[in-house]
């Protein structure tokens, strides 16, 4: 399929740019294959506005006889919009932009064509592997050993080749427990802590179905993670009642009569449709610009996104206690085990593990817990707040993360080593991206495309000296202690940062950090008395 | 002291709530005449709490339970201490006491009339003459061609609560001034608040006009005219009424209302909507039932921050601000702003527009300058408003408060605009309330002052001192007179150590000791030594009492914000004095403490005898 098929008229003259935070421009408009591109012609001041197409959420059109207008509502949740002269081209310009920007191909997704020049293909993909995962945790080998079970993808198609598993469980039983748990996805370790030696599992849910079915492997297994330790816990980020449903569906959850040492903990936790309709109604609280206090909060606590939050940070908060204040091991999963349930273990990690809080720290969590354990991008990321689209199976799952991680950066600005620069541009980069390190739904998906072979990784080029350092925190002191979030309502903020993005108050915010940054250089030059 | 019921109580567990503190710490609670001290028995860390008698807004008995009988402190800087006595004795003994002790009736139980910081007589007045509001007006650029000073107030004849100093228009004559003031509320006439010198537009303040459903007054709208012209090129004058309209128009029922647009050519009427005082602090309380639920859900919060109404009510003062300094820097159009009484919405109002209009607010000493002119001096009732004393609890409102918060929002959104934190902020809100210092105290500079002559004034050998001395020769002679005193005390005190069996003799001189004490404090040097003390106490508990309170003082000036200076030294060297003292007089004869102090005698020898 050519691109040039969809491009009626490719470039336009004298078009008028508004975008936010900069007076309207008048320059020309270019439409390419994956780009809308705009440039003035003032000389002294040339500007220049590349907007990836597969940035783009929503296009809205009013035409008159004359000339005609475009909205472009953008998943960064910019709002552009393009005064064009004469009916024709705009409508032809906004059939291109609605067509290009919902092309659902990931074999043809700019992160294919993106060639920078200072990278080339043949460097280093990825920050770690599970193989080089396991070999730097030592602690680990005396009970658990690397399977390579799921080499071809044939055990569990969202798990990557090689995961953790208890050493005394051989590949034929992982195969058996596959079958019972949904997806393939049974349980792995993620997470060691190093305190008391004590784990984290994630797996999708057992399909115990209505007649209770057992699997006496799956409970083998999870009782040699106990060990001597006599106790564990199951924390299932679904209410009682959703989970007792799932059985009608073939799903269902640990009984305590076959899974005598575990304890059961539920905590509702939303996912899919209910979180992106929240996200929608966010969004809309916003954007309305009548200036009534009223009208805003109770839009905000319509929306439910705050509680989202609170929810996210709350179970992760428990599931960290569990681990490192009670001392048990801890088996997490929802239904899929593809969305809450990394939601919460990342967080928890955060919350535990100081060598997660670095940038590399961070950004190697995100790879191992979001990328490599299966979260489904394209599926969940493929529209944002602004789309008319139908809803399918569209959910800001990493978003909440995101948005998480940015409350326990507000409480504790000296314990993480990344800057909110670097949520921001992950949440960016999320939903439209050059690299290919978000593209595709799972590690399988992403080898049948060699996505690794043919596009660059985008936590490789933050690592890039060059641009690490806008993403570091100046004032990061490592902190070997757990940092536990308030999720008191009253410590919880709406995160300004990123949904009031396109306003001048965040430009402020924005200053403060480059001040601080600015602040701690020239301490650091001052010589030491 | 005589409120003092129990002195010490042991073995009593203390909650710290708003520090989120869940094992309540066991220790000794102690009560002085100014503060609730608390000791953690724990050998290790023996932390203290402090918490200042003025402080406190609320204590709640709870019913007696099997473990002991409960009391909840909260403070008026939303702090929240629940205390588990075992005693229900000594609770009631507690409740009693710190009932009276949080509402001090008389000016003269207040903290600052006894808080004696570690300086000397040069240094407290120097302290006091810190800020200088008629530098801050040479610094706007006033008195120049277009404003002028006006003697008109200066022995507070035309309007009580207006400072003494003050800047109108040079256009206004004094018949205009007289006859304006007569038609506005209290007396309150139209007066300058800040000059923006680049577009040399003004922002004044007033209180509502007595015009009823038709009532005009030539003399207010040549007034107006006349702030209209004080600003050059201009044409109208946007005059600002910061209440709902629905209120101003209520108020015209009680010959009150707002100003006719028929009448008074070239103003542009403009209602904003702050809600009056009843309202914010329902509103405010409603804040903090939000604050203090147990676990409450995102939704609760959102809700119960909906409900109260709070943000709404700041955001109606900072829009307010935001028209007033938009109408003066970008139009360059004078506004004359006023609510009803004119020192409450139209202090708010004013102050926030003047923070931004102008960076020098948005500095240490610019914020408290600004506190200072737009609260202090034009009579905010800081008194009545923040319950210094115990008074109706209808005047209560926290006015104030908004406005720091105000400027903390505005903090938020331009993080790097101010040179003060939000600690600053919390400083000022406590110390407003706290009585630690004398600048907020009273409801206007004149009360002020006629505090001040009052407690120069209230001895018994000085009764007779002719009103025209000049302070300097006045202060000498307190000096001397405290001096002498201070001598015959420490022979007293060489006496009582001998004669410990006569306890009447003692208690004597502590009523004596007592009111000097005040006075001696305030107006004469600090005494020498052997004040640290105070000598009110039962002498056993010198021992327990006397460390604390030193660490007290040497903690305290840490605290110390040099706050909007004063006022109260300042108009003691004043010329006008004369006339004052009279009214000096005969107002604070009515509160004096003589009379209360000789009728509270035998009570107090009682309580002496009870904890001696």
């Amino acid at each position: 399929m050519e691109f040039s098929e969809h491009i009626k008229t490719a470039n336009v003259e004298d078009v008028v740019l508004q975008q936010p935070l900069h007076p309207p421009s008048k320059g020309t408009l270019c439409i390419t294959g994956h780009h809308l591109l705009f440039s003035d012609r003032e000389e002294k001041s040339c500007r220049q506005v590349l907007l990836l197409l597969r940035n783009i959420d929503a296009v809205e059109k009013r035409t008159t006889e004359s000339s005609g207008t475009i909205i472009i509502k953008c998943k960064d949740l910019r709002v552009l919009q393009l005064d064009i002269p004469g009916m024709e081209q705009c409508l032809n310009i906004a059939q291109s932009i609605e067509t290009l920007s919902s092309l659902n191909c990931v074999a043809e997704m700019y992160p294919f064509f993106y060639r920078p020049s200072n990278a080339s293909l043949q460097d280093h993909w990825g920050l770690s592997t599970p193989e080089r995962h396991y070999t730097e945790m030592e602690e680990l080998h005396e009970r658990w050993r690397l399977s390579t079970v799921n080499q071809d993808y044939s055990v569990c198609p969202s798990y990557p080749p090689a995961v953790i598993v208890p050493k005394a469980i051989n590949d034929d039983a992982l195969k058996k427990v596959a079958k019972f748990r949904q997806g393939g996805r049974f349980p792995v370790l993620c997470y060691y802590h190093r305190k008391n030696g004590m784990v984290i599992l994630r797996s999708g849910q057992p399909l115990t179905g209505a007649n209770r079915k057992r699997c006496m492997e799956d409970e083998l297994l999870l009782q040699t993670v106990i060990g001597d330790s006599g106790k564990g816990y199951i924390i299932d980020t679904r209410s009682a009642q959703q989970a007792q449903q799932a059985r009608m569906m073939g799903g269902g959850f640990e009984s305590k009569s076959f899974y005598s040492n575990w304890k059961r903990l539920h905590r509702h936790m939303e996912r899919g449709k209910t979180l992106q309709e929240s996200l929608i109604k966010l969004v809309d609280a916003y954007g309305d610009k009548s200036p009534n206090m009223d009208r805003w909060l109770s839009k905000l606590e319509n929306s439910k996104w705050m509680s989202h939050v609170q929810t996210a940070l709350s179970t992760a908060g428990l599931l960290a206690e569990c681990v490192e204040r009670d001392g048990h091991s801890v088996l997490v999963h929802g239904s899929e085990g593809t969305d809450a349930t990394l939601l919460i273990s990342t967080l928890a990690q955060l919350i535990m593990d100081p060598s997660c809080r670095s940038l590399e720290g961070f950004l190697r969590l995100l790879e191992r817990e979001f990328v490599q354990a299966g979260h489904p991008f394209q599926q969940r990321c493929s529209h944002s707040a602004f789309s008319h689209a139908r809803l399918q199976q569209e959910c800001p799952m990493f978003l909440l993360l995101l948005d998480c991680v940015w409350q326990l950066w507000c409480q504790f600005p000296l314990a993480l080593g990344f800057s909110e620069a670097l949520l921001l541009r992950l949440a960016t980069e999320a939903y439209a991206s050059n690299y290919g390190t978000f593209l595709c739904n799972s590690e399988m998906e992403r080898c049948a495309l060699q996505v690794k072979d043919k596009t660059h990784c985008l936590f490789r080029a933050l690592l890039n000296p060059r641009e690490s350092e806008q993403y570091t925190n100046p004032l990061y002191e490592p902190n070997e202690l757990a940092i536990w979030p308030s999720v008191h309502p009253q410590s919880l903020q709406l995160w300004r940062g990123y949904f009031l993005r396109w306003t001048q108050q965040t430009r402020h915010l924005e200053l403060v950090q480059e001040e601080i940054r600015n602040m701690v250089i020239e301490w650091e030059k001052l010589p030491l008395s | 002291m005589e409120h003092i019921r129990t002195p010490k109580v042991e073995n009593v567990r203390l909650l710290d709530r708003s520090k989120g503190q869940r094992k309540a710490s066991v220790g000794t609670l102690y009560l002085s005449a100014t503060h609730s001290m608390f000791i953690e028995n724990h050998p290790e860390t023996r932390k203290e709490t402090w918490v200042l008698h003025s402080m406190v807004s609320s204590v709640e008995r709870l019913p007696t339970t099997p473990t002991g009988s409960q009391l909840i402190l909260r403070c008026k800087d939303f702090r929240i201490f629940q205390l588990l006595l075992q005693q229900e004795k000594d609770c009631l003994d507690l409740h009693t006491s710190l009932l009276r002790l949080s509402r001090p009736e008389k000016y003269s139980e207040l903290y600052c009339l006894s808080f004696n910081p570690n300086i000397n007589k040069e240094e407290r007045q120097e302290s006091w003459s810190f800020i200088d509001l008629m530098a801050d007006y040479k610094r706007m650029g006033v008195p120049n061609n277009l404003w002028v000073a006006s003697a008109a107030n200066s022995e507070y004849r035309i309007c009580e609560t207006y400072p003494s100093e003050l800047f109108i228009p040079k256009s206004a004559s004094p018949t205009v001034i007289l006859g304006s003031s007569k038609f506005r509320s209290r007396g309150r006439f139209p007066a300058l608040s800040y000059f923006h010198q680049d577009t040399l537009a003004a922002v004044c303040r007033c209180s509502q006009p007595l015009s009823g459903f038709s009532g005009r007054c030539q003399e207010d709208e040549a007034m107006l005219q006349a702030v209209m012209k004080s600003n050059p090129g201009s044409v109208y004058i946007y005059v600002v009424d910061t209440r709902p309209k629905l209120n101003a128009m209520a108020n015209r029922a009680a010959g009150k209302g707002y100003e006719n647009e028929d009448h008074y050519t070239n103003i542009k009427l403009h209602f904003i909507g702050i809600e009056n005082i009843h309202v914010m602090r329902n509103s405010q309380q409603k804040m903090i039932d939000v604050g203090e639920m147990r676990s409450p859900s995102m939704t609760d919060f959102l809700w119960g921050l909906e409900n109260s109404g709070w943000l709404k009510h700041i955001k109606a003062i900072i829009d307010a601000g935001v028209f007033i300094a938009r109408a003066v820097a970008d139009e360059g159009v004078s506004v004359l702003v006023h609510c009803s009484d004119g020192w409450d919405r139209t202090a708010q109002a004013c102050s926030v527009a003047s923070v931004l209009l102008d960076p020098f607010y948005r500095t240490i000493k610019g914020m408290m300058v600004l506190i200072e002119r737009d609260w202090v001096s034009f009579g905010h009732k800081f008194s009545h408003r923040y319950a210094h004393l115990d008074g109706d609890p209808k005047e209560v409102s926290p006015v104030i408060d908004q406005f720091l918060e105000c400027v903390w929002q505005l903090s938020e959104q331009f993080p790097c605009a101010f040179e003060f934190n939000e600690c600053f902020l919390i400083a000022i809100h406590t110390h407003v309330y706290s009585c630690h210092y004398g600048t907020f105290l009273g409801n206007c500079q004149k009360e002020r002052k006629d505090m001040r002559m009052w407690k120069g004034l209230y001895n018994h050998t000085e009764r007779s001192t002719p009103p025209c001395q000049s302070p300097a020769d006045f202060l000498s002679a307190m000096r001397e007179e405290s001096l002498q005193l201070e001598e015959e005390l420490t022979n007293h005190q060489e006496r009582i150590s001998v004669l410990t069996e006569k306890p009447i003799t003692w208690e004597k001189v502590v009523v004596k000791r007592r009111t000097r004490h005040i006075q001696k404090r305030h107006c004469g040097p600090d005494p020498p030594t052997t004040d640290t003390i105070p000598i009110t106490r039962p002498a056993q508990d010198h021992e327990t009492f006397g460390p604390a309170d030193q660490n007290a003082k040497v903690k305290n000036p840490a605290l110390t914000l040099p706050l909007g200076q004063s006022i109260l030294v300042k108009h003691l060297n004043a010329d006008d004095i004369s006339s004052d003292l009279e009214s000096g007089v005969a107002d604070l004869s009515s509160r004096s403490s003589s009379g209360g102090e000789e009728g509270k005698d035998p009570e107090m020898d009682k309580v002496a005898f009870t904890t001696a």
